[in-house]
């Protein structure tokens, strides 16, 4: 079980795998994602679920090296097993038929909102997609986006590509030009989906956002991903991971994802002292 | 303590104590505590036992093992039968025979402790002696199993319950099949209870034994999300389901502060110390907060598990904060002596008001009401009330929040026509475990809000029987 399959790079530190997992796959829905072990002393880490293919009982995972895991995994070879995939875990995202769908992402965030993006144009809506990045080399995903969305607006921070600017500035744009949308759904770091809210929150756009808190065993037992929403506390593994961004307290989120900085810095730099970790290139990895 | 308590006039066989680990030292380390009896001390013991006609002992047993006969063994040093006779009952010798309050169960109506001297057998020490001793000299024999009968159950959840009734089952030719949601199996035993009150080695050989019978094992199998209960008895083919899936949705007191850096549920807490291993960190990649000054609040068993554990991991002072005296708290006696011993410190009386918190989100102590007792309440102890415009502050960076757990709703949400009471608990009959569903029994903590191991046990047990029964098999 869980064998890795497939695997490439697909940016600097940013890598895609293949994996075995039948029952995961068959399973799995739009928004729901898993939690993950690389090896028998590893962290459990929630991991989106970028793609799946239930014939085949594929999952497509996406990652950036960040953590010790996402660094470890960045050294698995194909014919490697993960020792432990969970999932599909959290709410399946509410799919319907809305109107006009516009999806935002920022970087690796594109690989969540992708299945979601897709769910979302099958159901009949009218998909605009901002697909943004700090640079061109972190974009991703931009052909699967393009096959899924209606129209695909493609920005970066640095204007190697696309449009110059950030994400918000597209949408912006969009909601300037007077352009009809009924749902916004951003997906990407903290501070890119605070930044969305921001700006859709003034032009009453509803907007849903996927979270990413820290987790343990990702099925409400141990409360390690508790948000605040609307000023009441949710666990994020199994109230979420979407919620209503404009309820969403991102300051409190951003504080409590900074919470073991310190021994996963320690981590981190033990590992790059093991064989494995001499393989990678630090910080970001090899593109 | 009365148990080294020589009586006056005849000298009796005192109550055999069991060797433990020094405290000073065990409050550094995450080894066992308690080290069970050695051959000598075990036939001392055994031979304290009257062997009554009438074994009140048996009636406090939930699984009601056969007491006296197995003491009876253990008294011919035939160690081994009585091994196989505890085993007959209790598929989990090795974990109740640790973690039981037999004080409140076999040790509290063993006639010995009825003629009020206070000194009962030790039952539990010679489960624990006589199972270990089993494990230790294991031949890989396993029980003469009869025929399969084509009958295959499904359990949700590896915890005490579920593993319980796996064991009752397949002894009787019905095929098991148990989905765990975590990596490891073993539910509570291995995410909840301490290293150094249960090594996982121990539940591991337990689980080992089942398999050696034939239970087959599904981990990161969530029921109600991979499929659900209905999919186990439609599409599996099931003849029945159990769902056991514990109490596993921690409880908050929902004060300010809560969701500062450094507050944990128990539930946290001890899943990262335990299941994942943090006290190696960093050989283990999973960190947790090692505080200097510690706050528990709560005063139950999962309180002291939290506390000894911060202890372990460093804490410099690791204080346990409860609405109310030494007298009401929930926790074991010997669990609140080991703590004490340890140096856990107790600010009792004090009820949690907020929880400060500096500019980065991290907590720095806690606000308590001063309480004092009033009138008793429902549960007939003393209700906690503040004392008027008492309150104080206690400095603290870690918080642990052992008050309690609610029923994890993941199971019940997603089963058709399954019955819930208003906590969201399964509703089953308690002593055969039926539910609401035709073909689904239901035991532990999921019904009966957190309770103890061997209640789960003895869940698990009820619903093995109603459930061979139901198959008409004896």
């Amino acid at each position: 079980m869980f064998e890795i399959l497939e695997k490439d790079k697909i940016g600097p530190g940013v890598n895609r795998a293949v994996i075995s997992a039948p029952e995961i796959a068959r399973a799995h829905r739009p928004g729901q994602f898993v939690i993950l072990r690389a090896h028998a002393d590893g962290e459990r880490i929630p991991l989106t679920v970028a793609d799946k293919d239930p014939g085949k009982g594929t999952l497509t995972l996406i990652w950036q090296e960040v953590g010790t895991t996402t660094y470890y995994m960045g050294t698995m070879c194909v014919g490697e097993k993960l020792v432990d995939v969970c999932g599909p875990l959290g709410k399946p995202t509410h799919v319907e038929k809305f109107g006009t769908v516009v999806s935002v992402c920022g970087g690796i965030g594109a690989a969540p909102l992708y299945p979601i993006t897709k769910a979302m144009h099958d159901a009949g809506n009218h998909v605009i997609t901002i697909l943004g990045a700090r640079t061109e080399g972190l974009l991703i995903m931009t052909d699967d986006m393009k096959k899924v969305s209606d129209e695909l607006l493609i920005s970066t921070d640095d204007g190697s590509f696309g449009i110059h600017g950030f994400v918000t500035q597209v949408l912006q744009d969009l909601i300037d030009k007077k352009r009809k949308m009924d749902l916004c759904v951003a997906v990407g770091p903290v501070p890119m989906m605070r930044a969305v809210v921001n700006v859709t929150k003034k032009a009453n756009l509803p907007t849903v956002v996927s979270l990413n808190p820290i987790m343990v065993d990702g099925t409400g037992m141990c409360g390690a991903c508790r948000v605040e929403v609307g000023g009441k506390t949710m666990f994020g593994c199994v109230d979420g991971p979407e919620f209503n961004g404009f309820d969403v307290d991102f300051e409190l989120l951003t504080k409590r994802l900074a919470m073991y900085k310190g021994p996963e810095l320690i981590s981190l730099n033990r590992f790059k002292e093991t064989p494995r970790g001499c393989e990678c290139t630090f910080p970001g990895g090899a593109a | 303590m009365s148990e080294e308590q020589q009586q006056p006039k005849k000298p009796k066989i005192p109550r055999q104590k069991m060797p433990e680990q020094d405290p000073i030292q065990r409050a550094q380390n995450f080894y066992e505590v308690a080290l069970g009896y050695d051959n000598d001390l075990a036939l001392l013991e055994a031979s304290r036992c009257l062997h009554c006609k009438k074994p009140y002992c048996m009636k406090g047993c939930p699984v009601e093992v056969d007491i006296p006969d197995f003491v009876e063994m253990v008294k011919a040093g035939d160690f081994i039968s009585a091994a196989w006779k505890v085993k007959e009952k209790n598929s989990l010798p090795r974990i109740a025979g640790r973690v039981c309050p037999q004080e409140s169960q076999c040790e509290a109506t063993c006639v010995l402790n009825k003629k009020g001297k206070g000194e009962p057998c030790a039952i539990g020490r010679l489960e624990r002696f006589v199972a270990d001793y089993a494990a230790k000299h294991d031949t890989g024999e396993i029980p003469q199993l009869p025929k399969p009968t084509g009958l295959k159950v499904g359990v949700v959840g590896s915890g005490p319950a579920g593993l319980t009734l796996a064991g009752a089952l397949i002894k009787k030719g019905v095929a098991v099949t148990v989905f765990e949601a975590l990596h490891e199996l073993g539910g509570v035993l291995v995410y909840g209870i301490p290293e150094f009150r249960l090594p996982k080695a121990i539940v591991r050989s337990e689980v080992d034994e089942l398999r050696k019978m034939g239970v087959e094992f599904k981990t990161n199998w969530v029921v109600g999300r991979i499929e659900t209960v209905d999919d186990l008895l439609e599409k599996r083919k099931f003849d029945s389901v159990f769902i056991g899936t514990g109490a596993g949705a921690p409880l908050f007191l929902r004060i300010p502060g809560e969701n500062l850096n450094g507050v944990y549920s128990a539930n946290e807490f001890l899943t990262r110390s335990n299941l994942m291993k943090a006290y190696l960190f960093p050989e283990a990649d999973t960190p947790v907060a090692k505080g200097r000054r510690v706050c528990v609040f709560g005063g139950g068993n999962v309180a002291m598990d939290s506390a000894r554990t911060a202890l372990r991991l460093g804490a410099e002072e690791v204080s346990i904060v409860y609405r109310r005296t030494m007298d009401e708290l929930p926790a074991r006696a010997e669990e609140v002596h080991h703590a004490v011993e340890e140096g856990v410190k107790f600010r009792l009386l004090s009820s949690p008001l907020e929880i400060v918190g500096n500019e980065a989100g991290w907590a720095v102590g806690v606000n308590c009401q001063k309480m004092e007792l009033g009138e008793p309440d429902d549960s007939g102890r003393r209700r906690p009330v503040p004392v008027p415009g008492e309150t104080f502050h206690i400095e603290c960076d870690t918080v642990i929040v052992a008050i309690g757990n609610a029923a994890n709703p993941l199971v019940p949400s997603t089963t058709k026509q399954l019955d819930v009471n208003k906590w969201g608990n399964i509703v089953a009959d308690l002593e055969t475990g039926k539910t609401s569903k035709a073909r689904v029994w239901a035991g532990g903590d999921i019904v009966t809000g957190a309770a103890t191991v061997i209640l789960a046990m003895g869940a698990g047990r009820k619903a093995a029987l109603s459930m061979l029964k139901e198959f008409s098999i004896d």
